[in-house]
């Protein structure tokens, strides 16, 4: 069972050099305590101390990578059941699922969607960039011919999918350089497909019916030396499938069950015929603990609300999403318009944002860098006060933009007028509404 | 290794209150462990979902969200009678939108007649929903306990700032009263705590956690829901054992993203199906966290996360 950081600590070197990244022996036998460091950043360990830690730390839901290079997805690595414990670490990858059988223009265009649909959001971009590719024609070339054209026309990371060893060989080949997830080892083919991931590098998902057969084959795959395993259930329906979620991340958090200490893949696509349902039982997956979620097809209404979601839910509930400072330019406004400031976090700025867009009123909302903090709370922590607000508003080349000199700050700071109007002199301060969605009607009544 | 599957130690339940009256009344609550997790416990009555009726016209609503209740909105009665005629609604929220102080501030009376003439007209249970308004919502949602005297109506949201006259008419006439916190287990505790001091009786009180939708901070009314749940369910604590009411609807719509049209930006898709899409996975999600009730609008949103629920339920 777990070793404790100190436990870990006597069998380090305990030289403090640094070179696992961490500036102690002690933080790093924390780290790795607390499944967030792996031995393997340590190079001075020695053989026996590797031994008696290398079960006791690993993380008890080993990250997996698929693909290579900067664009490469980490899955896995999860530590928590519930986000507000700690967090959850590595956003699960959303896939596209291509087949062998489809004609090339249908595959190419759904390549266009993985690399157009990308979106920004609070300065971040949100992409799904992962394919699946699926042998259904039973051709070992066909399939080749397809990977390598992925390899070669497309940025995405690939899931190879055939539980024959020849087909699959073929697709590795066609990509290998791409480090591609192997799509399944099952128990007739678990010898073959092992030896293809060993022999190329690559991750593999095992496939089983039920946990108990599933945790036998990934040992089976340990046994034979592999540790970058995606693993699969098989089941199809909704409620299993959910369940067997919840199940496999308790084994592993709750009872160091290391045969399913392993990122998740599952198909929403064989759970349902409708792509709207589709999408919800996506949704579930994202709040309930997939790795990898394969979609039948993309649509931009809903791998844009499921990205969002994604995001959400992967948030660090300790570390809240903020906006870049700056001007932003709401409903095309000119020089009569009226200048609105508020903090600069994320809900913050999306629901102001959101309401100013919502008014028509066309605007200027300046976003102030509150450390990501909401009004009120970054108002009470002092990084929001006239003094601080006054040289921003001066600073920001908003004077060049408006011919008025009226800024309109939020109610719940309404104590700041005073201060703001002997920092900005001649401006007028106008105390607007405490919530977002009276700022419509406030702005529809005012004058320049 | 040898495989069991691991069970989390409940000590608590979540209390079962029954809504609305007769044949149609429901009844909520009851689980014995975390959201769908059958393997562990029970969820002996669904999640319901009540449909959303406004009391005005509504205004500057995305065209997908407007047009399955065509030729209603006018006409609350009809509205609401459609919602359950057409959508099989088992459960009608009434938005008292009217009664905004910074809108049309219908009076109270006024609103409460309305009120009156929905309910003689429906016999599934009804929410009424106020405006968060302090002063305005102590006069609405009394005038409202006082006039639909014998219907059970569900009341909301009663606020730090309100509940106390709310919940005592209320009280008074056999309402059930949903508490409303912003995001924040503690001050949810708090007021369910003053709302018993008050005379709530435990089975006539429910917990509005505050809910938004995703894009706009879903993430943390998740949270906030999630740990309700475990302090209710493992650690026994007695003042969070309510049901949870999520008005997500209105978040979900209003949102940007629910209305800019695909031609306005092709990346986003169809916005027809966004709009039904943010407000069923919103409701999922919120189902995940523990939501017993979902104030709910679009009609094919509704049908998709009723089979969700059946199919999250199934033998």
């Amino acid at each position: 069972m777990a070793l404790t950081g100190i436990e870990i600590f006597k069998l380090l070197p305990k030289t403090n050099c640094g070179d696992c990244g961490v500036p102690t022996c002690l933080a790093f036998a924390m780290n790795l305590a607390a499944g967030k460091a792996e031995l393997t950043a340590c190079p001075h360990v020695s053989e026996e101390a590797k031994e008696k830690l290398s079960e006791a730390s690993a993380p008890p839901i080993l990250p997996v990578t698929i693909g290579a290079g900067d664009n490469a997805l980490k899955i896995g690595g999860e530590t928590v059941m519930f986000r507000h414990e700690k967090r959850f670490e590595n956003a699960c990858g959303i896939a596209l699922l291509i087949s062998d059988t489809m004609a090339d223009a249908e595959v190419d265009a759904r390549l266009e969607k993985v690399k157009n649909l990308v979106y920004e959001r609070v300065g971040l971009t949100l992409s799904a960039n992962l394919v699946a590719l699926k042998a259904e024609s039973g051709d070992a070339a066909k399939f080749a011919a397809l990977a390598g054209k992925v390899k070669s026309g497309s940025e995405a990371n690939i899931i190879l999918m055939s539980e024959k060893t020849d087909v699959l060989a073929a697709g590795v080949k066609a990509c290998a350089d791409k480090k591609p997830l192997l799509y399944a080892a099952t128990k007739d083919n678990a010898d073959d497909v092992a030896a293809l991931a060993k022999e190329n590098d690559c991750p593999v998902a095992a496939k089983a019916a039920g946990l108990e057969e599933l945790a036998a084959l990934t040992e089976k795959l340990t046994a034979a030396g592999l540790k970058n395993i995606v693993i699969d259930s098989e089941s199809r329906t909704i409620r299993q499938a959910l369940e067997d979620q919840i199940i496999i991340r308790s084994s592993a958090l709750n009872k160091k069950f290391r045969p399913l200490g392993y990122p998740t893949i599952v198909f929403p696509g064989e759970m349902t015929d409708n792509p709207m349902k589709e999408a919800l039982i996506a949704s579930m997956f994202i709040a309930k603990y997939a790795g990898i979620i394969v979609l039948s097809d993309f649509q931009g209404e809903s791998l844009f609300p499921l990205l969002v979601a994604r995001l959400n839910i992967y948030t660090d509930p300790q570390r809240p999403l903020a906006t870049t400072e700056g001007i932003y330019e709401i409903n095309n406004p000119d020089e009569n318009s009226p200048l609105l400031v508020t903090s600069n976090f994320s809900l913050t700025y999306f629901i102001v944002s959101g309401e100013i867009e919502n008014s028509k009123v066309p605007s200027y909302l300046y976003v102030k860098d509150t450390e990501g903090l909401s009004v009120m709370t970054s108002w009470a922590a002092g990084k929001f006060s006239a003094d601080i607000i006054g040289p921003a508003i001066k600073k920001s080349g908003i004077a060049d933009k408006i011919k008025h000199q009226k800024l309109i700050i939020p109610g719940y700071i309404a104590a700041e007028s005073g201060g703001l109007e002997e920092e900005l002199p001649g401006w007028e301060i106008m105390v607007g509404p405490r919530e977002g969605a009276h700022i419509p009607g406030y702005l529809k009544g005012w004058k320049a | 290794m040898a495989f069991e599957i691991p069970k989390t130690a409940y000590s608590g339940k979540i209390r079962e209150m029954a809504l609305g009256k007769g044949d149609k009344a429901v009844t909520v609550g009851g689980e014995t462990a975390y959201p769908f997790y059958l393997f562990e416990g029970e969820m002996p009555n669904l999640p319901k979902i009540a449909m959303e009726v406004y009391d005005m016209p509504p205004e500057e609503w995305p065209e997908a969200a407007m047009e399955p209740f065509t030729g209603v909105t006018d006409d609350p009665v009809a509205w609401a009678q459609k919602c359950i005629k057409d959508y099989g609604a088992e459960m009608i929220c009434l938005q008292l939108l009217s009664t905004d102080p910074n809108g049309l501030d219908r009076p109270a009376d006024e609103a409460a007649q309305v009120v009156k003439k929905v309910a003689d007209a429906i016999d599934v249970p009804l929410i009424v929903w106020g405006t968060a308004n302090h002063d305005k919502d102590t006069d609405v949602l009394r005038a409202v306990a006082e006039i639909v005297q014998d219907k059970s109506l569900i009341l909301g949201p009663l606020e730090e700032g309100d509940y106390k006259k709310i919940g005592a008419a209320a009280i008074g006439y056999k309402h059930t009263v949903v508490a409303s916190t912003p995001i924040d287990i503690n001050l949810a505790k708090q007021l369910n705590i003053l709302l018993g001091n008050l005379g709530v009786p435990d089975n006539l009180l429910a917990i509005d956690p505050t809910v938004s939708c995703i894009g706009y901070g879903i993430e943390y009314c998740y949270s906030v829901m999630e740990r309700m749940r475990m302090a209710a369910l493992t650690q026994q604590d007695d003042k969070l054992q309510f049901p949870i009411i999520c008005n997500i609807a209105k978040e979900a719509w209003k949102t940007k993203e629910a209305k800019i049209s695909e031609a306005e930006d092709p990346k986003m898709g169809d916005a027809k199906k966004r709009g039904i899409l943010l407000e069923a996975m919103s409701a999922i999600v919120l189902l995940l966290a523990g939501g017993d009730v979902l104030i709910m609008r679009h009609p094919e949103a509704i049908k998709l996360v009723r089979e969700m629920i059946a199919d999250l339920t199934a033998k």
